[in-house]
């Protein structure tokens, strides 16, 4: 795709274009997971940019992102996922977006062989005027008998002028799959809010702590420094939202 | 300790509380009982703070403030304590966290140091075990996966390890066993000193049959109708609120 998008392509509807257009073309980054490896990435966007990567994974070889994407105007990851015989992908991505910032993240997995499995967590939270997308399309091929796909994507909006925009969309071929997906929109738990209140927190700090909690579920699985590490961070990025 | 005067609220408008005046002083441990929708729990809720109970009139002062000038967590820090009828679940957050937070929180609003690391796990262990929790739920995420009477226990820990000034108790023996009410009971009972004061809400004599209340208050329509001494509770259990209010 070479023209730049408008607002009737559906994958760019939510996008900022004026952003789009000072970053347009995007160059696709090729990432091969040869067969039978295992690799995990964690991207971590916080300067305006779009980034496009076409990610094949070979049978048998496991891929893992995490992504956590905040603190930029504007910011759009899109991933390319090709899944072969028996390969799995995991993902887990915690957008947050502040004051007029939007966050989008787009992901296409296609089970191209049988026997393949795709797990994608992704948290948002948007506070301020911002607005966090996520669009999820998972294709299965003819060929991807006893493919195992899974997409939950949940967001939390910290005041009224915040938007998340959730488009999960299946596309399935074969006729022995597992594909489940689940999107939800809400806000902060005020019992839970209260409850902490009362025990003396400040709303401030319960609030982000509430926030921490929600969003740990796209961390899932990671080894516990590095848990550690993006904790902190998002610790460190939820004291200046709201 | 704590001094209720004329005190009116309302929830979404509706008026609940009528005038209540009621004085706990320190050392004591009073109850209140009444029949359903007569404004327990929203008394419960107003002296917490909790948004959409709306003070109309009148005061409540706590330790010589004025408590409803202060912000939920202010009144925390201050020494009051709100045991929920029903405690929420907070997942993702261990209770672990959310205690060490509550009480560094308190503790820095005070004026105090902080808890270090091993004086909070020492104050946490001996909490759990007084109150019969095994250690491994302090762990786990704040009343998830918990019973009803677990979920009790839980709000007995947080009140011994934060040794606030005046308990409030929302029906804390609801949904407990015999044996578990025993050990609540104990707990209370183990909070009670010359600086401290409890107010118990409750439908049942049962649990005045463990913790012996110095007075009896019956709530009834938003106000104090009645009051007595503890052996008040036997009488409305045979006769019942309205003969008592008559």
């Amino acid at each position: 795709m070479s023209a730049l998008p408008t607002r009737k392509d559906e994958a760019w509807r939510y996008s900022d274009l004026a952003a789009v257009a000072r970053h347009w073309p995007v160059a696709v980054e090729p990432v091969a997971v040869p067969a039978g490896e295992t690799q995990a990435s964690i991207i971590r966007a916080s300067d305006e940019a779009i980034r496009h990567l076409a990610i094949n994974i070979g049978a048998g070889a496991a891929y893992r992102v995490t992504i956590l994407d905040a603190g930029r105007s504007y910011g759009r990851i899109a991933l390319d996922v090709t899944l072969h015989d028996g390969a799995d992908f995991q993902l887990g991505a915690i957008l947050i977006g502040q004051g007029a910032q939007t966050i989008e993240l787009v992901t296409t997995v296609r089970h191209v062989g049988p026997g393949a499995t795709s797990r994608q967590i992704v948290r948002a939270v948007a506070g301020g005027t911002a607005t966090t997308s996520y669009l999820g399309q998972v294709a299965v091929a003819r060929e991807g008998q006893k493919t195992d796909a899974s997409q939950s994507f949940k967001a939390i909006l910290l005041n009224r002028g915040a938007t998340a925009n959730a488009k999960p969309e299946l596309e399935i071929f074969a006729d022995d799959v597992k594909c489940a997906h689940g999107a939800t929109v809400g806000e902060i738990d005020g019992q839970a809010l209260f409850y902490m209140t009362s025990r003396g927190i400040p709303p401030m700090q319960a609030r982000a702590l509430l926030t921490r909690a929600f969003l740990s579920d796209a961390l899932e699985g990671l080894d516990e420094a590095t848990t550690e590490a993006l904790d902190a961070e998002i610790s460190a990025l939820l004291g200046t939202a709201a | 300790m704590l001094v209720i005067d004329n005190l009116t609220a309302e929830v979404d408008g509706k008026p609940i509380l009528k005038g209540l005046t009621l004085t706990v002083n320190a050392g004591g441990v009073h109850a209140i009982m009444g029949p359903n929708g007569s404004g327990k729990s929203t008394l419960s809720y107003v002296l917490a703070g909790r948004a959409g109970y709306e003070v109309t009139g009148g005061s409540v002062t706590f330790r010589g403030e004025d408590l409803l000038a202060k912000a939920p967590h202010e009144r925390a820090a201050a020494g009051l304590f709100l045991g929920l009828q029903y405690p929420v679940e907070i997942p993702g957050v261990s209770n672990l966290l959310f205690l060490r937070t509550a009480l560094n929180a308190q503790r820095t609003l005070r004026g105090e140091a902080e808890a270090s690391g091993a004086e909070f796990m020492k104050l946490a262990k001996a909490a759990a075990e007084k109150l019969g929790l095994p250690f491994d739920m302090m762990k786990r995420a704040v009343n998830q996966g918990f019973s009803g009477g677990e979920k009790k226990r839980n709000e007995m820990v947080q009140m011994h390890i934060l040794r606030p000034h005046f308990a409030v108790l929302d029906e804390t023996d609801s949904g407990l066993d015999i044996d578990a009410l025993r050990v609540v009971s104990d707990g209370i009972n183990a909070m009670r000193g010359p600086d401290q004061a409890t107010l118990l809400i409750t439908h049942y004599q049962r649990l005045l049959d463990y913790v012996v209340p110095d007075s009896i208050h019956v709530l009834m329509d938003g106000r104090i109708v009645h009051s007595g001494g503890a052996e008040l509770a036997h009488k409305l259990e045979a006769e019942g609120y309205s003969a008592i209010a008559a």
